[in-house]
């Protein structure tokens, strides 16, 4: 089922939760909603769900306005970010209990509710815990429970509000690997609302990165990690590092440095602020032929698969900086050794205003 | 109209369930406790000031009002030392001790009123002792303070006791690696924590004191002038058919005790609020 | 010693200030009453809770728990569900107006209902002429009971609603279930122990309750004399084994009360713990 919302507002008193937001998720689709705490992306999950009711604007299930749909008629699984086990149930009834309370006529018998949960609990590879109480289970145990209660009345979308938000790194990561399989062999359509960015880069088909109420930008992973749209978007992905320069044809200027940049076209020199991720750069042992930024290096961690270091320019800008293991042994990089910096690449640049 | 009362909820029921709340609240407080009000209005004010500042009315008050609180004084420092002993230590019956501090609270009224009377009688158990030492127990303010010590004790070892329990060790900790002593930690430290909820508790304890009548009357004497409690008084009032002058003096009662609830409570939001807590 | 405690004389010292006034002013009476209950031995306790005006008195006391308990706790389920769940304006007031009957003295809380239901009372000549007798009667005892015991059962609720959410009610509506259906199956099982607990309270407090019956009862002997009205008469009458032993009854009622409570306390905390 495609979903779509079309110039939904919502307001908590003063605080505008949700400003004129639209979307479509197609058909079969795995979309994440990424965003800073406050940017409105659990209020619109918790719209779709109609758990939370907007002001204005509409909500379209497979082309039909979902306003008079009551939430037990919308065919939504909603799993929530702390679960919402029903403490007092097992973890059989609690996967049973959206089978069990359907009206008389569709209510499938107690043999076949048994089946589907077993069925269910095989997918989710917990049919051991079957007779347990949720506090007698892990938090990464808890969360497939959830999954598979949400599952059990074959909803028409899926509805994840930070899915992994409270379990550890490791577990995490496994769960969330798993959802993206999950995903490719039941194709139901699926929204999942987190903060975490490299969670939604790893996982998601499309993504959407909001802020303060409003979409930013959506698009696929790749799409919004290297095209972003605008300076909140590129922070939000990652780290980056940023600069006050003016730009003219091929080159950057920072402060008394020109620095040539790839790819660069301007018509006429602008001020700008320019965005470098860090393995933007590199680094060189000697000016070069071009020319570029010196700095020393303040500080250098290698252990991991790439080497992050922080050099300080002459003018004392610090720059974050990843470089791969090799160069990191050709340069024989040490602490406070001093360093030659150009760019390979830029990821965005902001224009403030055109230069005289 | 109704979002506006009503942050809008797929919860059902709130009309219902409010609906029945305000009926059943109206029915069996709201109105019944108006008609305090409205039967004082068929007397002038003049004819109230006669009733309220009569010497006799004068001197019930003075009775219930003084006797309640050197009974709040007495728990505050007590009942603290029993909340503290509960939480922090360890000794044999600690969990028959835990539960026994709402005996009072569980206890009928009228029960600890012939059984403390008992005790502090001249024959009793206490009241034997006491009279060697020159102390009348029983029907004396004497004896009414200690029924009401007896009635407001689990309200303060409740107000302090979670309190206690939720501080955190670290901040006795980092007071201790500060170079605080121990007497520093809990004067400086401890006690602002849990000064507000102690507060809070000595109100709970007076409030419940000033109107108490069952553990009371039976140990008080009841000698108009001198041993006569408020809620007694009132008592004596209906039994003459003084339907007004026993209203009278029951508003007077009451609003006396709600001045000193809201402003206990004032108290306690200004040190909550110098606290930083809510 | 580490920096959390006392030097030992000081816990030692603090401990035994504790214990003495515990003694004092709970062991101590606890044990008054079985002793003098008991101090002419078992056939004049006995005798003493057979006689026919302390049977009626049980079963009166009996009776007014059993109308007002159930009364204030449907009560105490609406009222809760309406405070806890829900976000709406004057939540604050509401909940001071359903405190209000703990800080109003049981004499004015009887004296409230002679001044409605009374022979001079604003109902009085309507209800001598249709002869419905309300004050000095069975139902001025349970409505001054009712009226005292108002808000035990909510206060035990609203704290564990609210710490409980909204969540688990949303996630059995996302299931399709009903909204009868999400209250009985998923949000009463939650407050199972809540609601016990303030049953328990309340019931020991309407068995309990003297000053405010004690206005509306008349004390007519053997018609409208509770438990405790009817151990005040034996006690003035200087009857005061009869008086103890039915107050041991009372007691019995609020040790039992204590134990219970203190189980369920554990329970609920393990249910908050999960």
């Amino acid at each position: 089922m495609s979903i779509e919302v079309r110039n939904i507002h919502k307001k908590f008193g003063a605080f505008k939760a949700l400003d004129n937001v639209s979307l479509k998720v197609e058909h079969g689709e795995l979309l994440a909603l990424l965003g800073p705490s406050g940017s409105g992306k659990t209020s619109l999950l918790r719209i779709v769900a109609g758990l939370d009711f907007h002001d204005s604007g509409q909500v379209l299930f497979s082309g039909q306005d979902a306003r008079e749909q009551k939430v037990k008629d919308r065919g939504v699984g909603f799993v929530f970010q702390h679960y919402a086990l029903f403490r007092h149930m097992t973890v059989f009834d609690n996967i049973a209990f959206g089978l069990r309370v359907q009206p008389p006529h569709l209510r499938p018998s107690e043999q076949a509710v048994r089946a589907k949960v077993m069925e269910l609990l095989k997918l989710i590879q917990l049919e051991w815990v079957v007779d347990r109480f949720p506090w007698q289970l892990s938090g990464g145990q808890r969360q497939r429970i959830a999954l598979a209660r949400a599952l059990a009345v074959k909803p028409r979308v899926l509805l994840l509000d930070e899915p992994f938000g409270s379990l550890d790194a490791q577990v995490r990561k496994e769960l969330r690997m798993w959802l993206r399989r999950f995903h490719d062999e039941a194709h139901i359509t699926t929204l999942f609302v987190t903060h975490d960015q490299e969670e939604a880069l790893e996982v998601a088909d499309r993504i959407v990165v909001m802020n303060q109420g409003r979409i930013e930008q959506v698009g696929t992973p790749e799409d919004v990690y290297h095209n972003p749209a605008n300076a909140f978007v590129l922070n939000f992905l990652g780290n980056v590092n940023f600069f006050h320069c003016r730009l003219a044809e091929g080159k950057a200027i920072i402060g008394e440095t020109e620095l040539e940049v790839p790819g660069l076209s301007v018509d006429q020199p602008k001020i700008a602020k320019l965005y470098v991720r860090p393995n933007q750069f590199k680094l060189s042992r000697g000016p070069g032929k071009g020319s570029s930024l010196k700095a020393i290096v303040e500080y250098l961690n290698p252990a991991g698969t790439l080497v992050k270091a922080t050099l300080k320019t002459e003018t004392g800008e610090r720059i974050h900086v990843e470089i791969t293991q090799e160069e990191y042994r050709q340069l024989k990089l040490v602490k406070l050794m001093p360093v030659f910096v150009s760019l390979k690449d830029v990821s965005y640049s902001e224009y403030v205003q055109t230069a005289g | 109209m109704q979002t506006d009362f009503v942050k809008k909820s797929i919860l059902p029921g709130f009309t219902l369930s409010l609906g029945f709340t305000i009926f059943y609240l109206s029915l069996i407080v709201l109105i019944p406790l108006s008609m305090l009000f409205i039967k004082t209005s068929t007397l002038t004010f003049v004819q109230f000031w006669e009733v309220i500042t009569a010497p006799r009315t004068l001197a019930a008050y003075g009775l219930s009002f003084g006797t309640a609180f050197a009974a709040a004084c007495v728990n505050a420092v007590f009942g603290s030392i029993i909340a503290w002993v509960l939480v922090r230590y360890t000794f044999p019956g600690k969990r028959i001790v835990d539960a026994l501090v709402d005996f009072p609270l569980a206890l009928p009224t009228a029960v600890a009123g012939i059984t403390l009377t008992e005790l502090y009688a001249p024959t009793g158990w206490v009241g034997h002792f006491l009279q060697s030492v020159g102390i009348k127990g029983a029907f004396t303010p004497f004896g009414i303070t200690v029924a009401l010590t007896f009635i407001g004790l689990p309200f303060v070892v409740r107000t302090v006791q979670p309190v206690l329990e939720d501080l955190d060790p670290q901040i006795e900790e980092a007071a201790a690696s500060l170079g605080a002593d121990r007497w520093q930690t809990v004067r400086l430290i401890i006690l602002p924590v849990i000064f507000p909820a102690l507060l809070t508790g000595v109100t709970l304890a007076f409030a419940r004191a000033i109107g108490e009548y069952g553990s009371v009357i039976f140990i008080a004497g009841n000698m108009p002038m001198k041993t006569e409690i408020a809620p007694l008084l009132i008592m004596t009032k209906l039994e003459q058919y003084d339907y007004a002058g026993a209203t009278a003096i029951a508003i007077g009662m009451l609003l006396i005790s709600f001045a000193l609830l809201a402003t206990a409570n004032y108290f306690q939001w200004l040190t909550s609020k110098n606290l930083g807590k809510t | 010693m580490n920096s959390r405690t006392e030097p030992q004389l000081v816990r030692y010292l603090l401990i035994g200030i504790a214990l003495v006034f515990f003694g004092l002013f709970i062991v101590l009476p606890l044990s008054c009453v079985f002793f003098h209950a008991f101090s002419k031995g078992w056939l004049v306790y006995i005798k003493a809770l057979q006689n026919p005006d302390a049977v009626s008195a049980m079963r009166l006391t009996i009776i007014t728990a059993l109308v007002a308990v159930p009364l204030n706790l449907v009560f105490g389920v609406a009222a809760s569900w309406a405070i806890a769940k829900f976000d709406f304006k004057g939540r604050d007031l509401l909940l001071s107006l359903i405190d209000l009957p703990l800080s109003v003295s049981p004499v004015i809380a009887g004296l409230i209902f002679i001044l409605i239901f009374g022979a001079q009372g604003f109902l009085g000549p309507w209800l001598i002429a249709h002869n419905v007798r309300i004050v000095f009667a069975l139902p001025g005892i349970i409505l001054a009971t009712i009226f005292v015991t108002f808000p035990m059962v909510a206060r035990e609720l609203i704290p564990i609603m609210k710490s409980q959410g909204n969540e688990e009610e949303e996630a059995a509506l996302t299931l399709g279930a009903s909204g009868w259906k999400t209250f009985w199956m998923i949000s009463v099982p939650n407050i199972r122990w809540g609601i016990l607990y303030g049953i328990i309270l309340c019931n020991a407090r309407a068995m309990g309750e003297f000053g405010a019956v004690s206005v509306v009862s008349g004390h007519i002997r053997g018609l409208t004399n509770t438990l405790p009205l009817h151990i005040e008469i034996l006690y003035n009458e200087y009857q005061s084994t009869a008086a103890f032993a039915a107050a041991s009854i009372l007691a019995l009622l609020a040790i039992v009360t204590l134990i219970a409570k203190t189980v369920i306390e554990a329970l609920i905390r393990r249910g908050r713990a999960s």
